[in-house]
Order: C-alpha cells, then structure tokens, then sequence
C-alpha cells in the first residue's frame, strides 16, 4: 500500500512544518508572555524568550480568577452530567422506541442547536428572573442542560442506532420492558457515547460566553467572563491576561491532548449524520 | 402485545419532558421574541416589574433597515455578511489543503492532528486574548518579517479605519439583481461542458436577461434608503478572520480527513489505474463524493459565524463600530441600552438569516434519510 506523494516529500514535510509552526505560535506567544516580568514587556520584544520565567504572573491570575474557576467547574460539572443522561434516554426513545412522528419530533429538536442564542436571550433572561433563578448559577445550568438536550440527543441516537434491533428482539422475548432494556443491554454498551457526549458537553459549556455575561451577576460570573474582564482593562500589564488564558484553557486542553480521539469523534457527531 | 403497548407509553413519557423543555426554551420563546420585537418595549422603566409595552407592528424592522439611526446596525449587517464569506473560504480552503497533505500519510501524521486542532478546545475568549496581544500593532505578527530579514508591518489589524468595497446602500436592490445576474452565469457556464442546452435554456440566457434588466432599467429599482449611505469591508476585520481561521481551519480538516478515510482504497487504487494523477483524484474523484461533508461545513462555519459576538467581544471590545456585528449590537441595545424591543428585533433578522440555511439543511438531510 506505498502511495506516490503528490508534491514530493520535500514539499509535503516543509509545507506541513510551516502550517504546524504557524499554529504553535500564538502558544509559543502566550507562554512566553505569560512567564516574563511586566517591566520585561514590550511589544518590539514580545517573540523574545523571557530572562528568568517569572510565575508571579500565574499566582495573580489565578489570585484574580479563583472564583470564577470555581464557578465554571460547579457549573460544567453538574450540566454536563445533566444533560448527558437526558441526551442518553432521549437518544434511546429516538431510535429504539420509534413512535408515530418522532423523526419529525427529532429535527424539531436538531433545530434548536442551530439557532442563533440571540434570538432565545430575552425570554431566557425574563424566565430566570420569574422563577428566581436570574443572577447564579443554578440558573445557568438550566440553561445549559436544556440548550444542550438537542447535541447530547443526536450524539446517543446515532450510536444506539449501531445497536443492533436483533438484541432488542431477544430481550422482548425475554419479556424485558423499556427500563430492562436501557439497564441491562443499552446501558452498559454506551459507555464511550456517555465519554464522547460529556467531553463536548464539557468543552461547550467551559467555553460558553454569551449566557454567562448576560445572565449571571458579578460572584457568579463564569471563568470566560472573569477572562474577558481581566484582559479588557486597558492598563493591565499582558502577562495577566496570558497567564489567565492558560488557566482558562487548560482543564478542555489537557482533555484534548489526553481523550483527543473522543474529542474529535464529538467533534464529527455534531455535524455529520449520516 | 399489552406489555409492549405500555413499554411504549413508558417510552413517550421519558421523553416528554424534553419535548417540553425543547418546545417551550425553544419555539415558545423565538415566538416571543417575535412578540417583543413588534412593541416598544424599552427605556427607564423596561425593567420594572410589568414593564408598558405597546403593540407597534413592524416600526423596529423598519427603523433598522430604513431609519437614520439603523446605520450602524446595517453596516453590522455588511460586516457579518463579509466575516461569514471570509471565514468559509478561509477555513475550508485551507482545512481542506492541511487534509490533502496529511491524507499523504506523513511520519508524525498524529502529532500533526493534534497541532491543527488544539485550537478547537479553546474558547473564543481564550483565543481573542491571545489574538489581541498577537497583534498589537508593534509587535507579534507584524514583526515577523524581520526574522526573514524584512521590515516589520505597519497594519493597525485590530484598530484600522479604512475600508475597502465599498457600496451606496441606496443601490442594495440593484446590486441584488446583478448578483443574481452574476450566479446565474456562473452556473450556467459550469454546467456548459456537461450539458449545454440546459446550460442555455436554465442558466444563461435568464443571467443575461437578469443582467441587462438590471443595466438597462436601473432606475425602475427602487432605491433601498432615502439617502446615500456608504458601507464597505472594514479592513480591522481581517485581524477577527485571521484569528477564526486559525481556530476553525482545523475542524473542516478532521470533517475532510474522516471522508477521506472513508473511502475505500480499492476505488482509490481504481482512479490511480485510470492515469488519475493525486491532484486530479482529489479534483475529479474525492472532492465530488465528499459534497455532503462541504455542505456540513459550510452550515456548521456559517452558523459560528453568526456567532462571532464572543471573539469580537474578546479582541476588539462590544462597542467598536469598524468590527461590529449584529449579534453584539443586539446584546448592547437590550441589556445595554436597555431598549428591549429593538434587541428582539436584531435578533430575529439574525434567527431568519440562520433559519434560512439551517431549515433547508435539516429537511434535506431528513429526506435522504426518508428515501433510503
């Protein structure tokens, strides 16, 4: 199975060896930015390495974003896991339990995955502050367990989809009923669907923005709006706003290096179907 | 049967609190948006308790697209329009060549993945922090030809006032109908090889007749606005491009990479037979079987271009006008400006704008499915 390069080695490795250094260097800058001292910084000189790294930077910004991490782990962890047992038992109905109309009920759901948040916003905001829930984290979770339903769903349909009816059958036989079913056969075969679906869900709502700035107040405020409002005071020396970027970024990071091949399987799951 | 009738039920109501949540934090609330989008709703006293909102039928629509304050929010519209093409050919051009290259099985293909899509996991937060400081005008990017030996750049990315392509919104209708004109041609001269009658009959001669309606009566077209009004592409945008590129590109390289692998080696081995060199399996063989794969990508990429508000957040602020866009001008009009009632308006121009690729998109996709 030897295959013909179609532009020769030398072009092929030397074309991916400047793609892949383009793509190092916003790291490369963040690092070094992020380890020098704020006297050390100035932009003639922002690609050079740093005298002595200086982790001062670190233990302010993590001074500085300490709530907001603890926020946005409270609030990843529980909707994450929210919204993947929803996603798993809505995923199960949808392809074992096919009702009349439960295709169109299903695009009905992919459809809310597709809209702008914009156009949810304000009955969202209004919502919340009816039921009490404007301002923490309680609500934001909400929020995110139940925009989430639509991606968890369509992830868990398709990979029960790759159960085969034939088992389904025998257990009917056996006289197992939906729970039966879901507890003993369904279950323990989707354990990388509840991986994949978690490690999206978990990257998505780390990252989110939009809700967190407008929907919660300043002690509930999100790693994402704890970043945004570190890194947009203009006076700020840029070692700040780069160490709280590899705070911000690490914990969907080290997923990504460590899980990368579920990672991207969500990646794919969320956009091919077929 | 009686079991299974009830395990059914059992079924149905397992979902059902979904399909509530779904119908109610999804549907009911586009519908009230659109509610609130046809009163005044805003002010002082927007938020009180039982704020006063009066029914005044479409005026913020019309205040937005014709009013003389709607400038802004038009030149919002010109922006998303440009961020969005940009980014597509952006990211799909150079995710698709990244997929060619490793689909030639380099050494190190893996670690070469990972390089291109570690920036998937990052939050645009993340990433238009970095951005910023990436290109601040002394420095990061604009330095680096001096490593070469060259002169550092002078581009003010971020900060730029210039502004290039620029167009008379009075014309908007005119300029439609050439579009129009335009994309008729140039599908009709694509299909010309392949069958040229309906080449003619289909795409031509009504691109012509299009085209010269258009030339020939100009001033039949109503104009768009009472003034003239001069939008363009505001080159601060091209720092916000770069940056979603950079983030993007890499996504359409693993939707590309996971088609490529799933075709099978026999009918590469087949093209290869054939006297197709790479290059043209790739152009006449490849590309061709993976459209659903390019359509995905043009619905996923469009859709966050729609949602652009956190990196412009990030790198530029809410409020600057050269890199705005109308999913920041509707969070800085409603909870801002508190004027409630032309935030929902904003935003259900951008829903329509989505609804208009999206809906098309789901059905097609479910019809396939229907078919097989």
């Amino acid at each position: 199975m030897t295959r013909k390069l179609p532009f020769g080695p030398f072009l092929l490795y030397a074309a991916l060896i400047l793609l892949a250094l383009a793509y190092l260097l916003p790291a490369y800058m963040t690092v070094v930015t992020a380890l020098k001292l704020p006297a050390d910084i100035s932009l003639p000189r922002s690609w050079d390495l740093p005298a002595a790294p200086n982790w001062s930077g670190f233990s302010e910004a993590m001074a500085l974003l300490k709530p907001n991490l603890i926020n946005s782990i409270v609030l990843t962890v529980c909707a994450t896991l929210l919204s993947t047992v929803l996603g798993s038992i809505n995923g199960y109905v949808f392809s074992k339990w096919q009702f009349r109309g439960s295709e169109i009920v299903f695009i009905l759901f992919l459809f809310g995955m597709f809209i702008p948040y914009q156009v949810i916003l304000i009955p969202l905001f209004q919502t919340l502050r009816a039921i009490n829930l404007y301002g923490g984290l309680p609500g934001l979770i909400l929020a995110h367990v139940v925009y989430g339903l639509p991606i968890t769903t369509l992830i868990f349909r398709n990979f029960y989809a790759q159960i085969p009816d034939a088992l389904m059958e025998s257990a009917m036989l056996d006289h197992a009923g939906f729970f039966a079913i879901y507890k003993e056969i369904v279950f323990p075969l989707s354990i990388p669907g509840f991986v994949v679906t978690s490690i999206w869900q978990f990257t998505q709502i780390w990252n989110e923005f939009l809700w967190g700035i407008t929907l919660t107040r300043h002690t509930a405020n999100p790693i994402t709006v704890g970043l945004a409002q570190l890194a947009g005071g203009q006076a700020v020396s840029w070692n700040l706003p780069m160490a709280g970027s590899i705070l911000a970024a690490l914990p969907v990071l080290l997923i990504y290096i460590f899980l990368g091949r579920y990672f991207i399987r969500g990646l794919l799951a969320g956009s091919v179907k077929e | 049967m009686g079991d299974m009738s009830k395990d059914r039920l059992k079924a149905f109501l397992m979902l059902l609190p979904s399909i509530l949540l779904i119908g109610l934090f999804v549907y009911g609330f586009i519908a009230h948006t659109f509610w609130i989008s046809l009163t005044d709703w805003g002010g002082v006293a927007a938020l009180a308790e039982n704020p006063v909102k009066q029914f005044t039928g479409l005026q913020n629509y019309v205040e937005l697209f014709t009013g003389f304050l709607g400038g802004g929010f038009r030149q919002d519209l010109v922006n998303a329009v440009y961020y969005s093409v940009m980014l597509l050919a952006g990211a799909i051009g150079l995710g698709m060549f990244i997929a060619i290259l490793l689909d030639c099985k380099p050494r190190g293909e893996d670690i070469f993945r990972t390089i291109f899509l570690y920036p998937m996991s990052l939050s645009f937060i993340v990433t238009g922090t970095i951005w910023r400081w990436m290109l601040a005008p002394q420095g990061g990017v604009n330095l680096l030809p001096t490593f070469l030996g060259g002169e550092p750049l002078g581009f003010r990315w971020l900060t730029s006032t210039r502004a290039i392509w620029e167009f008379n919104w009075q014309n908007l209708f005119l300029i439609v109908v050439y579009l129009v004109a335009a994309g008729l041609l140039l599908i009709g001269l694509g299909t010309l090889r392949s069958n040229p009658s309906r080449a003619c009959k289909r795409w031509l001669l009504p691109g012509v007749g299009v085209g010269l309606f258009a030339w020939l009566g100009a001033d039949l077209i109503p104009r768009a606005l009472f003034m003239e009004e001069i939008h363009g592409f505001n080159l601060a945008a091209l720092g916000i491009i770069l940056a979603t590129v950079w983030q993007y590109a890499g996504y359409t390289m693993a939707l590309y990479l996971a088609g490529f692998t799933g075709i099978s080696q026999d009918l590469r081995d087949a093209a290869m037979l054939d006297g197709a060199g790479d290059l043209r399996y790739y152009r006449h063989v490849a590309l061709p079987m993976l459209k659903p794969i390019t359509i995905s990508a043009v619905i996923i990429l469009s859709h966050i271009s729609l949602k652009m508000f956190d990196l412009i957040f990030a790198m530029t602020g809410p409020d600057n006008a050269e890199t705005g866009h109308p999913a920041l001008t509707m969070y800085l009009t409603t909870f801002r400006a508190n004027d409630f009632a032309k935030g929902a308006a904003i935003a259900i121009v951008l829903f329509l704008v989505a609804a208009t690729f999206i809906i098309p998109y789901l059905v097609s996709s479910y019809r396939r499915k229907g078919a097989r």
